[in-house]
């Protein structure tokens, strides 16, 4: 068991999504690297060289704990065994923080391993709340849910993606974590304004916020189609945005998330030296 | 007009589907290209995650080969939970069913070492048992031992070559494999997983004390073919014995 | 077998076993190794765009396929049975099951 009272909270300075091929280039230079977040599922093993290397990087670093997997959109319950395997993994490693995706990814017992959207309605509301309830009651600490990236639109959805959020915080006190190169995209592929969404974004609970690179496509219409594909760098208008929404929102732990085609630490190196700088702008 | 995650579960696996109704862009017309992104997501990372899973059984049957096949596995065999590290548990069955790999006998027995490499690397980290407390048991007593087997430790066994097949696809200069049957043991001693080349006899062994059967019982019914002293030497120089009671 | 000749021969495996434990060397925890694990790794990103892999159908019953196997299973000249009596395991051989 980790010291539960080591990393009680992330500190708001830059983190990144850890790869194991960056363990040695982390422990020996790690720069302005505050915290690391790793993805829940990808240790849920029993034993091995995962966990032992997530002990050693828990004794330098406040680990965020991201799950990628519960499906709290889905339609059915949540599958209370993966539940308890997020129990076990946060209540052995003590993270300093722990959260989840508004999506569903498993249904009739079948998980597919993607994000995918659910519409926006008093039913899907109450639905996605008592999701969060049991979780946070099971794992038996506060979550943060990540705002997703929107490829298409429902017809039924009857609420923005804001009030949805706002109004989750509200009932279940969870908090919020803004990914703003989400927001970018999905702003880009629905046509609306991602700075009227960081407007409209109940910012006091955001307690983490995601920089990631996307890639660009079109629908068959000619329309701009972005991809959050997590393989390249953050593109200028995300930083830009970033920079918006620091302004209003104050300093908050920044994630730097590249999951596909990963490259050299040195480039992460610059991708976090980056989000330092946009730290070091407000705090200023 | 409520977009079931059924109907949109149903769409994802099948490309022939329609799209659901009520899934637009933003101009509220249909948006089939957009849905397109989410089947693309998840053929994408479950074929990728199916790759990384088999890289010999990739190599044998090639790259393109493979990616098609894993369209089609992964549509018949969704992953039933969100663990990707261990998915693919059903590849053996597929691959001796699938017409046009049935024929190659020894895919399979490849793909099942390939799930046991997978298990051994996530298994429970354990203390080796002191070898010396075999030596101290009574000869007497030797044939009522238990030996408490390691959980990373695995055996397959085969009619074909499968450790040197393995072998021939993961090393350089490994021999050209010989057709005779073959048995493989998989340890983890330390944080990598390790192959080790043993007979149908050995596993047989293995497998009764990984049962909880006695020295006595697991070698009950063995023929000539079981080298005991190597087998011990094998599992307690791997690590592979956590209690000998 | 008589059971003395069993415990016998049992005592003399286990001092084979252990005998033979001194000149192996003790493998090496590597923590900072990154082994097989970075397959098959769960992560929230999206695939590339709309590429063909979640939008065609693949129907092995056709054409899809009678492309040549790159693998090695081309060359390594095992029977396809394990009686040997059948075909050799080449791939190249799909195409004669498969209708054109």
């Amino acid at each position: 068991m980790l010291d539960a009272t080591t990393h009680p909270a992330l500190p708001a300075r830059p983190g990144v999504g850890y790869k194991a091929q960056h363990y040695s280039d982390i422990m020996e230079d790690s720069g302005p690297l505050g915290w690391l977040e790793i993805h829940a599922e990808n240790y849920m093993g029993d034993g091995g060289r995962p966990l032992a290397q997530l002990r050693h990087l828990a004794e330098r670093f406040p680990i965020s704990v991201h799950g990628v997997g519960l499906s709290i959109g889905g339609e059915g319950n949540l599958d209370t065994d993966h539940l308890g395997r997020l129990k076990h993994l946060v209540s052995w490693l003590n993270p300093a923080s722990f959260s989840e995706h508004l999506a569903w990814s498993t249904h009739d017992s079948h998980f597919f391993n993607d994000l995918l959207p659910l519409p926006y309605t008093a039913k899907t509301l109450s639905r996605v709340a008592t999701h969060i309830n049991q979780v946070q009651d099971t794992v038996g600490r506060r979550m943060l849910l990540e705002n997703p990236s929107s490829y298409l639109a429902f017809a039924e959805s009857t609420m923005s993606e804001t009030d949805f959020l706002r109004e989750l915080t509200q009932r279940t006190g969870c908090g919020l974590l803004l990914d703003v190169n989400n927001v970018f995209v999905s702003a880009t592929n629905l046509k609306t304004s991602p700075q009227a969404y960081i407007d409209d974004f109940p910012l006091e609970a955001v307690g983490e916020i995601h920089l990631g690179g996307h890639d660009e496509d079109e629908d068959e219409t000619g329309a701009p189609l972005l991809i959050d594909s997590h393989g390249k760098a953050v593109v200028d208008p995300v930083w830009a945005l970033l920079d918006y929404t620091l302004a209003k929102s104050g300093p908050k732990p920044l994630l730097i998330e590249w999951d596909t085609d990963v490259p050299e630490w040195p480039v992460l190196a610059d991708e976090i030296s980056r989000a330092d700088r946009a730290l070091a702008l407000i705090t200023s | 007009m409520t977009v079931s995650q059924a109907a949109f579960k149903t769409a994802i696996l099948d490309p022939a589907a329609a799209v659901p109704t009520g899934i637009v862009n933003p101009d509220g017309a249909a948006a089939s290209k957009r849905f397109d992104v989410y089947r693309n997501n998840v053929a994408v990372s479950l074929s990728d995650a199916l790759e990384a899973a088999f890289p010999v059984v990739r190599k044998l049957v090639g790259d393109e080969f493979f990616r098609a096949m894993a369209g089609v596995y992964l549509r018949k065999h969704p992953p039933k939970t969100p663990l990707m590290m261990f998915y693919g548990d059903a590849m053996p069955q597929f691959l001796g069913r699938f017409e046009p790999t049935k024929k190659f006998g020894y895919l399979p027995a490849i793909a099942r070492i390939e799930l046991a490499m997978r298990h051994a690397y996530h298994a429970k980290d354990v203390t080796p048992a002191d070898a010396n407390a075999l030596t101290a048991v009574a000869p007497d007593a030797l044939m009522s031992t238990k030996l408490k087997i390691a959980p990373a430790t695995q055996t397959v066994t085969s009619d074909f070559p499968i450790h040197a097949i393995y072998l021939a696809n993961t090393q350089a200069d490994a021999p050209k494999p010989v057709m005779q049957p073959e048995a493989v043991m998989i340890t983890r001693a330390g944080f990598d997983p390790q192959i080790h080349l043993i007979n149908a006899a050995a596993a047989s062994c293995i497998e009764a004390l990984k049962k909880g059967q006695s020295l006595g019982q697991a070698t009950a019914t063995a023929d000539t073919t079981l080298d005991l002293g190597v087998v011990l030497g094998l599992l307690l120089a791997q690590g592979a014995v956590t209690e000998i009671y | 077998m008589s059971n003395a000749t069993k415990t016998l021969v049992l005592a003399s495996a286990v001092a084979t076993a252990v005998a033979g434990l001194s000149t192996t060397a003790a493998a090496q925890e590597n923590v900072k190794c990154f082994g097989v694990s970075l397959a098959g790794e769960n992560d929230c990103a999206a695939g590339p765009g709309t590429t063909c892999a979640g939008t065609s159908t693949v129907d092995y019953q056709g054409n899809a396929w009678t492309f040549v196997a790159a693998g090695t299973c081309e060359t390594m000249e095992l029977p396809a049975m394990a009686d040997g009596s059948e075909r050799m395991g080449s791939l190249e051989e799909l195409d004669r099951d498969l209708p054109a």
